[in-house]
């Protein structure tokens, strides 16, 4: 299963749009409770285009969630670069980067993560506030995305009642309403029956391409990585390009 | 976004507001109690020390500097004309000043009173209008006590509003009342001109005061009225330079600062309760936002993650604490106004205390206080709101957003040495000397003390657990509690240390105010040995004379009478005055220190009371000079005695060389011993009917047993706040307790929904709450009750002493501490099973997939 050129693979077919991500000689390693450290993974390479779908596969505890978060400035690699829209997360404070996450990259979970205590309108609308929108240009783009999502005219509702698809598609939207070039998404459809993840997915990809966003989805689901351009598979030796099942 | 973008920051806040408006609104009321009760208890302070201070004012009627008699037997009247030439003085106003009654005067605990006392005072109309105008009396229609001089007909008196009042006496009514012993009957001529609302002031002629009152040749008290321009220091010491040893100076600001002396411990004491309040208000906002933000822990990883930044995180909740802490400080200082309001209605200025006699309270609304005492409790909001934000913010949102990095981590041993720190620092601090004669620091160090009992719990929580977690419990429901408490102390400790603090707090106050009550009853018991007791109200001036005294002795079923004059004595200007006791025999008086040689020749043997050998510095066999009738006269002190009658010291002497010097045979108070047999209701009437007239309304009769219990009473009643605020105390700590026990249980549903999932019956984790909740109340009363022995020991030997100058005995009620500790660990039971079965009424399945 080894890749012949990792890092080769792993470059875009076409290098000539600008790059939303551009990740470089990635190195990450967790503690031990003997004082030592384990290797997850190094000499990730990684660049993505605007439209780009990527979906990034591996076994479990290869370090694929950490990963996203390295790329999303959540967490710091042991070597290596990250680029997002040509700012490197490297040199930047907690506040910088946290200004850049909220203006660049969108996100979806496995576990939805919307606050219970806010209704659906105001759950979506929370990037751009976050941002300093106003609250009615918030609001009104918040209930476009619901339109958008299938979820027209219930941006009143309160999480409570909706169930597990519609929440991920609250997420999907919350995700895509600041219209971020880049949209990260840990195992979207892992909480979802077949049918519904087939839906939420190809949603997802509708809604990142109309809003011209680059998506990459990490993923246990071949359903899903067959759904993306590109499939990398994730090992302790970086990315390759994963062959179809 | 580095800051909080406002939207974001409303949104945010109005959906925490809705999601635990119960919890909010506690920890709103928290705040809000504390600072009411710190409020109120200056606003009734400050009304009681400001009325207290225009009545004291009114009876001086305003003059520059006057010259006061340290006794009420006064002084030589030859002073007057010495002072009155002495450069730099305009005119000097010659005063007799008497305390005086009329009716019948009230009794503790016995029958509505008719009458009241006042102050009488005798002046010479002509001088007085010169200094003290406001005590010139003016009649209706036209008749002035200037103008037409009907100040020099004999036999009228002039009132001050208050008295008028009081009596309801109108002009030409005849006013009957007693002074100096004497019956007297006078005719209101009117009101004096400007005496102020509070004071219960009458005027008099000086030279009919002299000649009624027994006073020829004395005065009270010279007031004098400065030039202009005069030096006033350099005259201060001119005059002080003429007088005679029973004669002192007395300014304005030393009479001033003799009223604050009077209550000031008292009340410091009362507002550092009230303080106490606060800080169990800002522990239960501590405890409920540190809980709120364990339990939003993973909503704040997911506002990192969209773009909350740390800062953003920790101004959002520092908002909330703000916005708890405005919240509570308005309602607080509205509260506070409404407390203070009813409490001057109910209780008087004193809330029960017996400092301000006579004064009639009103209250302000001082808004620079108001302000003081709000910003106090919004701080103590944002403080408790500061460290869990900070706490918040140091979870990496990754980790966070996986439910990890909670701080749940049984391998961690939680640090002791904050606490240790901060217990050793409250242990010096609670030793130090006082700080402006108050006990300041010992109440720095008991607030220490307490933060450092409560740092100390997670420490102290797992090592008490560890031999239980090691043995475990094929119970399950007992093996799962004690692995989660001792795995968690942390957890744990948000819920404990409210339990620890107020369990501390209201320990401390118990034990304290038992040891009280106990060492003032042996007390009473120790000075109260004879069968009947009487005394005269209001008989400073002069009581009953030697021949009714011998008719007393004589009445049937008296076996021995044991006399005495009391009166007080002023020995330092600026401090409140000091009873002279002149007894005949040495009456049994608890002593705790006595000199074991015979007093040297041409000394009077005199005991101190504990307060005098405080406040000036006297010490068992010292020799020292006392000013009594007009010359020092040289005493010794035989001994100290405990007393807690008379928080400003008291002196004995015995009776008889007391009448050698001052040629004073009047008497005021007498200790009866029955012969065996009499009854002593017989013998009471029986002395009743041979008391003279004139002061059968100032008559108080005692048996040793009544007077114990009304004493006790008195005792409760001036404690009555002190239980109040204690009361409350343990409420805010119950309700703390139950708040932070139902919010961790809500924060564990899906811990409940894994555990019956796999088999764990519902009744069983039930019965596990329970026992958690049982285990954190039991160690968190036995831990309270043990700091709270500390802190009452710190009460007990330190702060009293230090504010009241006087010492007690330690007590424990016992029972007391048991039933609190009981009620703790039922209660916390009772409320972890109350919040359990709220969590698990939604089912496992519901709280396994619950999203948070």
């Amino acid at each position: 299963m080894r890749p012949d050129l990792p890092s080769a693979t792993a470059a875009p077919a076409a290098i000539t749009a600008p790059a939303v991500l551009a990740a470089h000689a990635l190195a990450k390693s967790v503690p031990l409770a003997n004082g030592q450290r384990r290797a997850l993974f190094a000499g990730v390479d990684l660049v993505l285009t605007a439209g780009d779908v990527v979906a990034i596969t591996g076994e479990s505890g290869v370090g694929k969630s950490t990963l996203l978060n390295i790329l999303a400035g959540l967490d710091a690699p042991d070597a290596g670069t990250v680029i997002i829209n040509g700012q490197a997360i490297a040199g930047l404070d907690e506040a910088a980067t946290t200004a850049l996450r909220c203006r660049a990259i969108g996100f979806v979970f496995q576990a939805f993560h919307v606050l219970p205590h806010l209704d659906l309108a105001r759950n979506i609308a929370l990037p751009l506030v976050l941002a300093g929108s106003a609250q009615a240009p918030a609001l009104d783009a918040a209930r476009a995305m619901l339109d958008r999502v299938g979820l027209g005219g219930r941006g009143g509702d309160h999480p409570a009642v909706l169930s597990g698809g519609e929440l991920q598609r609250v997420a999907i939207a919350r995700a895509l309403v600041h219209r971020p070039p880049l949209v990260l998404a840990d195992e979207p459809t892992g909480n979802l029956d077949p049918e519904t993840a087939r839906r939420i997915l190809d949603l997802l990809l509708a809604s990142a391409d109309a809003a011209g966003s680059a998506v990459l989805i990490v993923t246990h689901s071949e359903q899903v990585a067959a759904a993306a351009r590109r499939t990398l598979r994730l090992s302790n030796d970086g990315l390759a390009a994963a062959r179809p099942a | 976004m580095t800051m909080l973008a406002p939207v974001a920051a409303r949104w945010l806040l109005a959906g925490e507001w809705r999601a635990g408006p119960l919890r909010m609104g506690i920890a709103v009321l928290a705040i809000a109690v504390g600072v009411a009760l710190g409020f109120a208890v200056h606003l009734v302070n400050s009304a009681a020390l400001g009325s207290f201070g225009r009545a004291m004012a009114s009876v001086q009627g305003r003059a520059d500097l006057a010259v006061r008699a340290t006794m009420p037997t006064g002084m030589d009247e030859l002073i007057y004309p010495r002072l009155a030439r002495l450069p730099g003085v305009a005119a000097a106003s010659p005063v007799v000043e008497v305390a005086a009654s009329w009716g019948q005067l009230a009794r503790p605990g016995a029958a509505p009173r008719t009458g009241g006392r006042f102050t009488l005072l005798g002046t010479d109309v002509l001088r007085a209008m010169h200094v003290t105008p406001g005590l010139i009396g003016f009649s209706p229609g036209g008749l002035s006590g200037v103008g037409t001089r009907p100040g020099w007909q004999e036999g009228i008196i002039w009132l001050s509003p208050e008295l008028a009042r009081a009596t309801g006496l109108k002009v030409g009514a005849t006013f009957r009342f007693t002074a100096a012993g004497r019956p007297l009957a006078l005719r209101v001529a009117g009101q004096l001109a400007a005496s102020g609302d509070e004071a219960r002031l009458a005027v008099i002629d000086i030279a009919e005061a002299q000649d009624l009152l027994g006073q020829i040749g004395r005065l009270q008290r010279v007031d004098l009225k400065l030039a202009e321009g005069a030096d006033v220091a350099a005259t201060t010491a001119r005059i002080a330079a003429v007088l005679p040893a029973d004669a002192m100076v007395a300014t304005p600001e030393g009479e001033a600062s003799r009223a604050d002396a009077l209550s000031r411990a008292y009340r410091v004491n009362l507002g550092m309760l009230a303080l106490v309040a606060l800080l169990t208000g800002g522990f239960l906002v501590w405890s409920a936002q540190s809980l709120s933000v364990a339990r939003r822990r993973p909503q704040f990883a997911l506002l990192a993650v969209l773009g909350l930044s740390r800062r953003g995180l920790v101004t959002q909740l520092l908002i909330e604490g703000l916005l708890l802490g405005v919240a509570g400080a308005v309602l607080g200082v509205v509260l506070g106004h409404a407390l203070a309001d009813l409490a001057v209605r109910n209780f008087g200025g004193d809330l029960g205390g017996g400092y301000f006699a006579g004064a009639q309270a009103r209250l302000a609304f001082p808004a620079l206080a108001a302000l003081g005492f709000g910003a106090l409790g919004l701080a103590t909001a944002l403080a408790g709101s500061l460290v869990p934000a900070l706490s918040a913010a140091r979870v990496p949102p990754a980790l966070a957003l996986k439910g990890l990095g909670d701080g749940v981590d049984p391998t961690r041993r939680p640090p002791a040495w904050p606490g240790l720190v901060l217990l050793s620092a409250g242990t010096g601090l609670a030793l130090a000397p006082p700080l402006f004669g108050l006990p300041i620091l010992a109440y720095i160090g008991m607030a220490l003390l307490l933060a450092g009992g409560v740092a100390l719990m997670p420490a102290l929580a797992r090592a008490l657990l560890a031999p239980l977690a090691q043995a475990g419990s094929r119970y399950l429901p007992l093996d799962l509690a004690i692995r989660r408490l001792w795995g968690a102390p942390q957890a744990a400790s948000v819920a404990l240390s409210g339990i620890v603090a107020s369990t501390a707090l209201m320990v401390a106050m118990a034990v304290m105010v038992a040891s009280f009550r106990q060492s003032v009853d042996d007390w009473l018991v120790a000075v109260l040995p004879s069968d009947l007791y009487l005394h005269l109200e209001a008989a400073e001036a002069g009581g009953i004379t030697p021949a009714d005294q011998a008719r007393l002795a004589a009445v049937p079923g008296v076996a021995a009478a044991r006399l005495q004059r009391v009166m007080s004595i002023r020995l330092q200007p600026g401090q409140p005055a000091v009873a002279l006791m002149a007894q005949g025999g040495f009456a049994a008086v608890p002593l705790i220190g006595h000199s074991a040689g015979a007093p040297p020749a041409g000394h009077v043997p005199v005991l101190i009371s504990e307060p005098m050998a405080w406040l000036y510095g006297w010490q068992v066999g010292d020799r020292r000079q006392l000013a009594i009738g007009g010359r020092q006269t040289p005493v010794f002190v035989a001994g100290v005695w405990r007393d807690y009658a008379r928080q400003f010291g008291a002196i004995i002497l015995p009776l008889a060389d007391y009448r050698r010097i001052t040629g004073d045979l009047s008497m005021t108070d007498a200790a009866f011993d029955l012969a065996p047999g009499a009854d002593a209701k017989a013998v009471q009437a029986a002395l009743a009917a041979q008391l003279p007239p004139a002061v059968r309304g100032q008559a108080q009769f005692g048996r040793p047993g009544e007077m114990r219990r009304v004493a006790l009473q008195i005792f409760d009643r001036s404690f009555a706040v002190t239980y109040a605020l204690e009361a409350i105390a343990i409420l805010i700590g119950l309700v703390g307790v139950a708040t932070s026990f139902s919010a961790q249980v809500l924060a564990r549903m899906r811990e409940f929904g894994m555990l019956r999932h796999v088999g764990v019956q519902k009744r069983q984790l039930l019965v596990m709450l329970a026992l958690e909740g049982a285990g954190l109340g039991l160690v968190g009363a036995a831990a309270g009750i043990a700091l709270g022995l500390g802190l009452a020991l710190v009460l007990v030997d330190i702060v009293n002493p230090q504010s009241f100058h006087w010492t007690m005995d330690l007590a424990l009620p016992w029972p007391l501490l048991a039933g609190l500790a009981a009620a703790l660990v039922a209660c916390a039971a009772g409320t972890a099973v109350v919040a359990g079965r709220r969590a698990l009424g939604a089912g496992p399945v519901l709280a396994v997939r619950a999203d948070w």
